[in-house]
């Protein structure tokens, strides 16, 4: 019986005494941690895609709980997130615009002149190093580094060689705008519905090579002066919110259609 | 075996990652920046000596009496993983940033060899009470070295141009091997 018993009340006191040890520790070192971060955190999409400014989700939970950041500064979360945030911080939550990313290249492969046949790695990365398949410097060379780069699954690569974005599933995490090598894609809200679709500065030029570059014409200037101007060869929005509905039609007489409205094929509205 | 020779032979000659091979999760881990190696050996060192004094307690004061010594390893697990859940709870208080950089490799001291080793080694070897304690101390700090050597090495490793295949774990697991290769020299000078 004792064999049994010693064993048995060895390891239960030396347990007993460790766990008391131990809770007494845990008494005097407990960490009185905000219980707004975890809250936040688990609010956000966790994929620190770092859109926000931080360097992950948990630092942006730890910036909003203590009032260092504002609750909408999560552009993957939008509206919805921002709001729950808010309503645990108990403030206004703001209203978040929401973001997509956009093209500015209508160089398809029809508009576009090839210099070329490329055979190299089919990465724009690769091509751009190369100094790129298309004769246009600046234009899309539509081997999709955007689309792979996207975890959203939000673009995908146009039958005309140029990509397409999913704006319902875009959250403007601006992966895409990293990983393209020419920096034709950017960040605008998803109200703005006109904007330029060329990046190329070489005037004249440009339209030797692609039937839908911007060559400094100026007649969207014309039609507009006070939201548009001409800078180093290619026409640019200052402000869109200048530009009047009603004088949309008159900037769309652009020859090359280089500057308009986004068309419905170029990106998907949800 | 006199105390001075116990500590050398822990940290040099049968130092732990180098000549026994454990402990290496964390040694490969937590070696990819100086200071948090640095930490994570001083949390090992301190757990090692704490370990080497609370086994040999456990193990003459109780074991061996009541003729225990069948469980040795389950009573030794339990002190380590008690140690290590203090240290836990204390490096989280102490210092949040410190504990990010540990992440998993802290609570997994728990379940680190060299320091369960540690305990089993110095009751096979039949030390005092004294030698168990520099024996403990002279480990951990030998555990230190290594990872701390490794970490120095791996540092200077990112800026280095490695073939792309060998990048990150394989050149890390060369260079461990390179540095037991320069420690098996001191093997043999301590019987």
């Amino acid at each position: 019986m004792t064999d049994i018993l010693i064993p048995i009340l060895t390891m239960g006191l030396l347990g007993l005494l460790l766990s008391i040890g131990l809770s007494i520790a845990y008494r005097k070192l407990k960490v009185e941690e905000d219980p707004k971060v975890e809250k936040i955190y688990e609010l956000l999409p966790q994929i620190n895609c770092g859109a926000c400014g931080y360097s992950g989700c948990r630092p942006f939970a730890e910036a909003v709980a203590k009032g260092e950041a504002e609750p909408n500064g999560c552009t993957v979360g939008g509206d919805e997130v921002a709001q729950e945030i808010a309503d645990i911080m108990g403030t206004e939550a703001g209203k978040t615009v929401k973001k997509v990313a956009r093209i500015h290249c209508r160089g398809t492969k029809e508009a576009a002149l090839d210099k070329g046949v490329y055979l190299g790695v089919t990465t724009c990365q690769a091509a751009h190093i190369l100094g790129g398949n298309k004769q246009c410097p600046y234009g899309c060379l539509g081997y999709g580094d955007c689309v792979d780069s996207c975890p959203f699954d939000a673009m995908a690569m146009g039958e005309d060689g140029l990509p397409i974005v999913f704006e319902e599933k875009c959250t403007a995490c601006g992966e895409c705008v990293k990983a393209c090598p020419r920096d034709i894609i950017d960040l605008q809200p998803i109200t703005q519905n006109v904007m330029v679709f060329c990046r190329s500065h070489t005037g004249t030029a440009a339209r030797k090579v692609c039937k839908n570059a911007c060559f400094a014409c100026g007649i969207c200037v014309k039609a507009c002066p006070e939201a548009i101007t001409l800078e180093n060869n290619l026409a640019v929005i200052k402000d869109y919110k200048k530009i009047a509905p009603e004088k949309i039609p008159a900037i769309e007489k652009c020859p090359t259609n280089a500057i308009g409205r986004i068309k419905k094929e170029e990106n998907h509205e949800g | 075996m006199d105390i001075l020779t116990i500590f050398v032979a822990a940290i040099l000659v049968n130092n732990y990652v180098l000549y026994y091979f454990l402990g290496i999760c964390p040694f490969l881990g937590v070696s990819k920046k100086l200071d948090s190696a640095l930490s994570m050996g001083m949390a090992v060192t301190f757990v090692m000596t704490l370990t080497a004094v609370a086994s040999w307690m456990i193990n003459h004061w109780i074991l061996i009496p009541f003729g225990l010594d069948y469980l040795q390893i389950v009573s030794f697990i339990l002190v380590i993983a008690s140690l290590v859940q203090l240290v836990e709870m204390f490096i989280r208080k102490m210092s949040p940033p410190l504990y990010q950089a540990l992440g998993i490799y802290l609570p997994l001291i728990t379940t680190n060899c060299a320091i369960m080793g540690l305990a089993l080694l110095a009751s096979l070897k039949g030390y005092g009470f004294i030698e168990t304690v520099v024996f403990g101390i002279g480990s951990g700090l030998g555990f230190t070295l290594a990872i701390v050597l490794m970490a120095g090495i791996r540092e200077q490793l990112d800026l280095a141009d490695v073939p792309k295949p060998l990048k990150g774990a394989g050149i890390a697991l060369i260079v461990a091997g390179i540095m037991a290769l320069a420690f098996s020299g001191f093997s043999g000078m301590i019987k």
